[in-house]
């Protein structure tokens, strides 16, 4: 139990390093090539998030992403139309929900 | 602090309530299983704060890892976290008091409700980024614990739920996609980390697909800041 301790001890210090870092190292003065990348890096970061949530898509094999693919679709749509990212989610999320439950078929 | 900042807080932070809750859950639920009660699941969640890792953690835990292992692990799952800290120095530098915790609790889900640095009206913008943060947390270690100590007595299926942390993405995605009209960071970015897991497998794509994100918006560097 003393080593289980340790073990949440050090993912919490490493991953604490890694949330600080770039503040302490930029504490003083932020150089101007990382107010660039401050200000590139968040669509950029937000796009990889997007694939890395979508990582485990299947698309040669069942259900081939479809209910992903239908609720991302959902989440685009009605996000473009109302710009309410609440009501997307929602909406999206239990659009997925349906879907993979089986309880609404989307099947060619 | 105002009541319209708490409000407005609680209601950005929403999106983030329902997963957090439920993916929580089955990190409590998941810990419960390997042998580890309410009290090491709270623990983690107060501590740690950073789902995907939690969830690599309970495998550490169970397979008595060393410590050194656990160190490598959470370097490399949690990269990405370096990426968020860079890009919220400018937002976060008047945050004074609460800054300590604000960069602690900078998940990727309180990243993505953050990053664009915009707050509503008649609020106090420092105050408003730590409740976010605040909430978020809150959320996330009562989900983790009422997981631990109920277990799987839902009495309906949550099954996919968990799809609403890539509906937040993808809401934030498009949102800044629309208000943008330089695309050029966004499809550096989906179209980067795809090619990297087409190229590296699902595993180990992250952080070759930081490293090319970094490298082409750096090349790109005076043409971005040329549009501006």
């Amino acid at each position: 139990m003393t080593h289980s301790a340790l073990l949440i001890a050090v993912m919490a210090a490493v991953t604490m390093l890694l949330r600080f870092l770039p503040f302490l190292i930029f504490r003083k003065k932020t150089p101007k090539y990382v107010s660039y990348l401050g200000k590139v890096l968040p669509p950029a970061v937000i796009g990889m998030l997007v694939i890395y949530c979508l990582k485990d898509i299947t698309p040669f094999t069942a259900p081939f992403g479809i209910p992903a693919l239908v609720a991302a679709a959902v989440v685009v749509g009605l996000q473009i139309w109302k710009r309410n990212s609440l009501i997307s989610i929602l909406a999206g999320t239990a659009v997925y929900m349906l879907i993979s439950q089986g309880l609404v078929y989307f099947d060619f | 602090m105002k009541p319209q900042t708490v409000k407005q807080a609680f209601l950005r932070s929403v999106p983030v309530m329902a997963g957090y809750l439920v993916l929580g859950a089955g990190f409590g639920i998941l810990m419960r299983g390997a042998g580890y009660g309410a009290l090491w699941t709270a623990a983690m969640s107060l501590f740690v704060f950073a789902g995907s890792m939690q969830f690599v953690g309970v495998g550490l835990l169970t397979g008595g890892a060393s410590l050194l292992t656990a160190a490598v692990t959470t370097l490399t799952v949690n990269a990405r976290h370096l990426f968020y800290s860079v890009s919220m120095i400018d937002v976060y530098k008047n945050a004074g008091a609460y800054k300590p915790y604000m960069i602690f609790a900078l998940t990727d889900e309180t990243y993505s409700l953050l990053c664009d640095g915009k707050t509503p009206e008649n609020t106090a913008p420092e105050a408003f980024r730590f409740l976010v943060s605040l909430f978020n947390h809150g959320y996330w270690v009562a989900g983790s614990v009422l997981g631990s100590l109920l277990g799987a007595v839902l009495p309906f299926s949550t099954a996919g739920i968990e799809f609403s942390m890539t509906a937040l993405f993808i809401a934030s995605f498009t949102e800044q996609w629309l208000s943008s009209k330089d695309h050029v960071p966004a499809l550096t970015g989906l179209t980067g980390t795809l090619l990297c897991l087409l190229l590296s497998g699902r595993e180990h794509f992250l952080i070759p697909a930081m490293g090319l994100i970094t490298l082409t918006l750096t090349l790109l560097r005076g043409r971005e800041e040329a549009k501006v």
